[in-house]
């Protein structure tokens, strides 16, 4: 909402020399958000000057030019302004280009000094063969729109005001305008009404209602017939629940509108149109009450509101045909539907230049109904947000006469004695507020003067009794009609809180029961996301918007899985080719990798911690229950069961080196074992137990993937990624690549962690080298090793691999160390060995394991 | 006859002069050495079988009876003399020479690489956990919810009517279908209501995490960003305690000198409502208020819903934006630098923030 300065000033004690800033930082006080200041930018000298002479020459670009004197102080009088190009005489020579006045016009003349819109600065300057020190300016060079092509001549704006008139005061132009932010709670800001009761509310200073000026005559039976027969109403509340008709005939639209009007209403933030449309806006603006101007001659037969019926269509002002629904509230006539109500008019029955009846509607809508409709159509509108909101039900009718008694004033127009009014007044429910509630609430000792003052200043209307148990003080409070937010008890504590003061709230800190610190999946996931950081990976947050190819390729095993994945669809994402939500998060961190090595780093290792969205079959649920009433267990559960899975995932790429290169030290190249590696970390970290074996997935070399498994289930993949992928992301050869359910991994590890006896005997070492065939897996070999060594194997360890010289093409020499320790003595080297050979017999056995 | 003027002369172990002498000469000897090698030169010639006091010492035999003793006696001081002095001058050379390998091994030690290259936390992440840390010191803890969530969660619970502008203003994602009402969470408050509906009362719980709206990418606004939400539900909590709370919150995240302002707004899930503002006295700039977050009384609505008694319990909430935070806490000007995953971005902050 903006609000011109000289307009709160009729209302309020708001001092002549406050500024925008002024008031933006009282209304602050009572929680109207400063937003920001509009001028009109004009600075300096700019008066009404008249045409003396004017000599149109043309010259050799084809322009023709006009070399004017114009007079820009009144005739005898001295020219009192000085300066460099103000000439004594009182005229100045003035090259203008436009050829749209005549000696003898009045215009305006923005002398050397003056400054225009977009800190354009008036000075002398040759051109054309002439000195012109000054400007005569247009529509456009005064920021005042660009209605009227070429130069203004004040005598079409109906105005003959004497030379060496300053314009800014002469238009209005020396006015300024606060914009503040309005809460959507209170809709009753939006008008100048509004504002002038809380910048009264706010300084504490007297104030006026301009509503309480307007006299409305007695409805009469000779108005314009007008029904309401809303057929389906929403909620159980009627369409329309006011409806006032006043027909103003005589009109001149097209008569011009006074400048004063003009600034108040550009200063708001709204385009001056029209006579007619101009008044409507102000009277909106002024009172808070949405009007529409109808032309009664175009109107046959009574007005009916009502809803839409299937298919009916309306052609809008902005000339749009629209498809009605049959939730639309309409203003018919015989003809059909004339406007949606609330929202916009239609375009048949709109004033125009030649109307000379105007119907004036000022009616209350059902805000739901007005809010849906504007949705629906998306039509957001100045009326429309003053509709949604919620209006003043008993400031129609003189929102009305206001509009009327403006036609009359302006546009010649006379008042038909014809008042319709029809409607009930919606009955105030009263809000109980205890005396000692607010301080209850709030902190802070209210006395009960200061909150009766509060009630009586919104405007409220309170009745006062005694709790005779305790003798605490009863409010009754209606609250005033305009005041559509305050239903309960906790809305008055609000006011009273905020009109006494929110810096009066004193600070205490309240004390909670005992906590429990992090649970333990919070505690692991900050460990697991400080492991990598401190193994030199660093962390990157990417966007969760990805492509259904991205989700197919990252986010299932292989080929079928990827057609009958499900996922998450956004109904209004922004990009609508990454409109679906993230089954992995391996696509957005790639893109961060593929970000940062065009930008030239291209040793890297990034991870990643986040959600991911794995529906099941169904995706929400129909039901939502209603607002301030907790739901059945049933109803929970069925909300619960339509959220689709979203487990903590980890991704981690890596690509390039691990350092740079310096004195003594060679960078090592990441490779397929760093993202296995790093898994293996990070199961390490939260106390897993993390297996891993050869995998199969579409993203992965098919070689060189690992799955990772946690108590039998797979919980992700960790290995290089596959090449042509690497090569259709432009992403570093051999980027490798991990990703896994850190849910599920964390749910792994223990609880508490059991200790084993640390055990001081001395330990063995022996080493086994087995050759086997290339295809046997090194952690199968580990495994029955270890199992077949027994209880006196404290640990193992695979230390080589070796494939060449003396071991046979088609196999591999893995060698493994073997630590022996006995918990009750020391072991004998016999007993080591004797462990070994069954570790080794057995690896045989299984694997055709042959000892080096 | 042999040649015996480079032999030192002999000395007679009577003769104390002599003995003296030969001392005096071996002493010299040892602190003319200059390193280890040059003292061990000294020390066979002056004490090896060929030095005159090792064969004076084997002459004493020789001597009579009468003499034997005193020579016996001087020799033996001669050579504990001699031997001191060796050891002394040892000593002070082996000293020297440790000192002088030290400073032959001096390295440039700032020529040392990383060897592995340094990671980092992302800043948001860190600035959550550091926010996390200070409640869970006052006793609270840290609850969560789903990203993707149901519109009841998000709106109906938190008291906002269907068709109320309130609700049109959150900019929404919603997912399809529509009759499945869901959407992706456009703040943390849903959380409030699971958390109630799972601990009942009294609860103190802090909420940090993601949040998402239809805002473009620019410099201030991101589609995707994160919130901090805290709700305390308890007999007789007041505003009072709702501003103890963020004050201790700001001091704790913005220095001992920072202060908070509330200042009267609306939000559908708080009555009475306050927009935070929190003065910042290091903001580039110089210090000033600065918008951090919204707050509130529980509305009596939200704890209905989440099946609590608004007659017996009160509650208060927060809830600031960590981009925002970040922002003015530690001089972001740009939010594509916190979603581009620029690693020069995140490096900066290591694990600290």
């Amino acid at each position: 909402m903006r609000i011109p300065l000289s307009w709160l000033r009729e209302y309020t004690q708001l001092p002549t020399d406050a500024t925008a800033e002024d008031l933006m930082a009282d209304l602050v006080t009572v929680g109207l958000e400063e937003e920001d200041v509009h001028g009109f930018e004009l600075t300096g000298p700019i008066v009404v000057g008249k045409v003396l002479e004017k000599v149109p020459e043309e010259h050799s670009n084809g322009k023709t030019i006009n070399w004017t004197h114009v007079q820009v102080v009144p005739d005898g009088a001295p020219q009192e302004l000085e300066g460099k190009g103000i000439e004594p005489s009182g005229v100045q020579g003035v090259v203008c280009g436009a050829h749209n006045f005549e000696v003898g016009d009045k215009v305006i003349v923005a002398l050397p000094g003056a400054i225009l819109p977009g800190n354009f600065a008036i000075s002398v300057r040759k051109t054309y063969g002439h000195t012109s020190a000054g400007m005569i300016a247009s529509e456009a060079e005064l920021g005042l729109g660009e209605g009227h092509a070429g130069i203004v001549v004040l005598s079409e704006w109906g105005l003959d005001p004497e030379i060496g008139t300053d314009v800014r005061a002469l238009l209005h132009l020396d006015d300024e305008a606060a914009e503040i932010n309005v809460t959507p709670d209170r809709g009753y800001v939006l008008s100048m009404r509004g504002v002038a009761r809380e910048y009264g509310l706010a300084t504490g200073t007297e104030f006026t209602d301009p509503a309480a000026a307007v006299n409305v005559p007695v409805p009469n039976e000779d108005g314009w017939p007008v029904r309401v027969e809303d057929q389906a109403p929403i909620h159980g509340a009627p369409g329309a629940s006011r409806f006032v008709a006043r027909r103003v005939d005589n009109v001149d639209p097209t008569a011009l509108t006074p400048q004063w009007m003009v600034s108040r209403l550009r200063l708001a933030g709204i385009r001056p149109l029209s006579l007619p449309v101009d008044i409507s806006n102000y009277v909106m603006l002024e009172l808070g009450q949405p009007l529409h101007f109808y032309d009664a001659e175009k109107l046959t037969g009574p007005i009916v509101v009502r809803r839409a019926a299937a298919d009916e269509t309306l052609e809008t002002l902005d000339g749009k045909t629209r498809t009605l629904h049959p939730e639309d509230l309409l203003i018919t006539d015989d003809s059909g539907a004339i406007g949606m109500a609330g929202v916009m008019g239609g375009l048949a029955t709109e004033v125009g230049d030649d109307t000379t009846s105007v119907l004036i509607e000022s009616a209350n809508f059902d805000p739901i109904s007005i809010s849906r409709s504007q949705r629906r159509h998306r039509l957001p509108s100045e009326a429309s947000k003053r509709n949604t909101r919620g209006v003043d039900w008993h400031v129609a009718d003189k929102a009305a006469q206001r509009a009327a008694e403006l036609l009359v004033e302006l546009a010649g127009g006379t008042i038909n004695p014809g008042v319709t009014d029809i409607g009930e007044a919606p009955v105030a429910q009263p809000v109980r507020l205890r005396a000692d509630y607010p301080s209850k609430v709030v902190g802070y000792d209210y006395t009960e003067e200061q909150i009766n003052d509060v009630l009586v200043q919104l405007g409220a209307y309170v009745t006062q009794q005694r709790d005779d148990s305790d003798g605490t003080t009863i409010f009754d409070v209606i609250p005033p009609s305009w005041r559509l937010d305050i239903e309960i008890a906790e809305d008055l504590v609000e006011e009273v809180a905020r009109l006494v003061g929110y810096s009066k709230i004193p600070a205490t800190l309240p004390v909670p029961p005992p906590g429990r610190g992090l649970t333990k999946r919070q505690r692991s996931r900050r460990q697991v996301a400080n492991a990598l950081a401190s193994a030199g990976l660093i962390e990157t947050l990417s966007y969760p918007f990805v492509t259904v190819a991205q989700n197919q390729k990252f986010g299932a095993a292989d080929e079928t899985s990827a057609q009958t994945q499900r996922m998450v669809k956004l109904a209004n994402p922004i990009s609508s080719e990454f409109g679906w939500l993230r089954t992995t998060i391996l696509p957005g961190l790639l893109e961060t990798l593929r970000r940062n090595v065009s930008r030239g780093f291209r040793d890297i290792a990034l991870y990643e911690s986040g959600l991911v969205f794995l529906p099941g079959e169904r995706i929400g649920s129909a039901h939502i229950p209603p607002l301030g009433a907790k739901p059945t267990a049933e109803v929970l559960a069925e909300i619960e069961a339509g959220i689709p899975e979203q487990p903590h995932r980890i991704a981690a790429v890596f690509a390039g080196h691990d350092s740079h290169p310096g004195p003594d030290h060679t960078p090592r190249r990441y490779d397929w074992q760093d993202p296995i590696a790093a898994a293996l970390d990070i199961a390490d970290v939260v106390g897993a137990e993390l297996t891993v074996r050869q995998g199969k997935h579409q993203a992965f070399h098919p070689g060189r993937n690992a799955e990772l498994v946690v108590a039998g289930e797979v919980i992700g993949h960790a290995g290089e990624l596959l090449p042509q992928l690497i090569d259709t992301w432009d992403l570093p050869a051999r980027t490798a690549a991990l990703e896994l359910d850190l849910d599920a991994l964390i749910a792994a590890g223990p609880d508490v962690v059991e200790a084993a006896p640390v055990v001081s005997y001395p330990a063995t070492y022996q080493d086994v080298a087995l050759v086997v065939d290339a295809a046997v897996v090194a952690a199968d070999v580990q495994k029955t090793l270890r199992s077949a060594a027994g209880e006196l194997l404290e640990g193992i360890s695979l230390f080589d691999v070796y494939t060449g010289t003396g071991i046979a093409d088609d196999k591999k020499s893995l060698a493994f160390n073997l630590r022996f320790r006995a918990a009750d003595r020391t072991l004998t080297a016999d007993e080591a060995s004797e462990a070994r050979l069954a570790a080794i017999n057995a690896a045989e056995a299984e694997h055709g394991a042959v000892l080096r | 006859m042999t040649d015996t003027s480079n032999l030192p002369p002999e000395v007679s172990p009577a003769d104390e002069t002599a003995v003296n002498q030969a001392v005096e000469a071996a002493i010299a000897a040892f602190e003319q050495a200059s390193n280890l090698d040059e003292l061990k030169a000294a020390r066979i010639s002056h004490t090896g079988d060929n030095a005159p006091l090792t064969l004076a010492n084997r002459l004493i035999g020789k001597l009579d009876k009468a003499e034997k003793a005193d020579a016996g006696k001087r020799m033996g001081q001669a050579r504990g003399k001699m031997n001191t002095a060796l050891a002394a001058r040892e000593e002070q050379l082996q000293a020297e020479y440790e000192a002088r390998m030290l400073v032959e091994e001096t390295v440039d030690v700032t020529t040392v690489v990383r060897r592995r290259r340094h990671g980092a936390r992302h800043p948001l992440e860190l600035l959550q956990e550091r926010a996390s840390d200070i409640f869970i010191g006052m006793g609270w803890e840290i609850a969560e919810g789903p990203e993707l969530e149901s519109e009841w969660y998000n709106f109906d619970a938190l008291n906002f009517e269907p068709d109320h502008p309130a609700r049109e203003m959150q900019d929404t994602f919603f997912v399809e279908p529509a009759d499945g009402h869901l959407l992706l969470r456009t703040h943390t408050s849903p959380v409030q209501i699971r958390a109630m509906l799972e601990r009942g009362a009294p609860t103190y719980i802090l909420v940090p995490g993601k949040t998402f709206r239809t805002d473009e990418l620019d410099a201030t606004h991101t589609p995707v960003f994160h919130q901090f939400e805290g709700l305390a539900v308890d007999k007789g909590l007041t505003m009072a305690d709702l501003r103890g709370t963020l004050e201790y919150f700001a001091t704790s995240m913005f220095g001992s000198e920072a202060a908070i302002r509330l200042r009267p707004n609306f939000f559908p899930f708080t009555e009475p409502s306050a927009e935070l503002d929190v003065w910042y006295p290091n903001a580039k700039g110089g210090p000033q208020w600065v918008e951090w977050g919204g707050c509130g009384m529980v509305h009596p609505q939200v704890l209905r819903a989440a099946g609590i008694d608004p007659n017996v319990y009160s509650g208060f909430a927060f809830g600031m934006g960590v981009e925002r935070t970040l922002m003015f806490r530690n001089g972001v000007t740009d939010m594509h630098d916190m979603i581009e995953g620029d690693v020069r971005f995140s490096s900066q902050f290591g694990m600290e923030i």
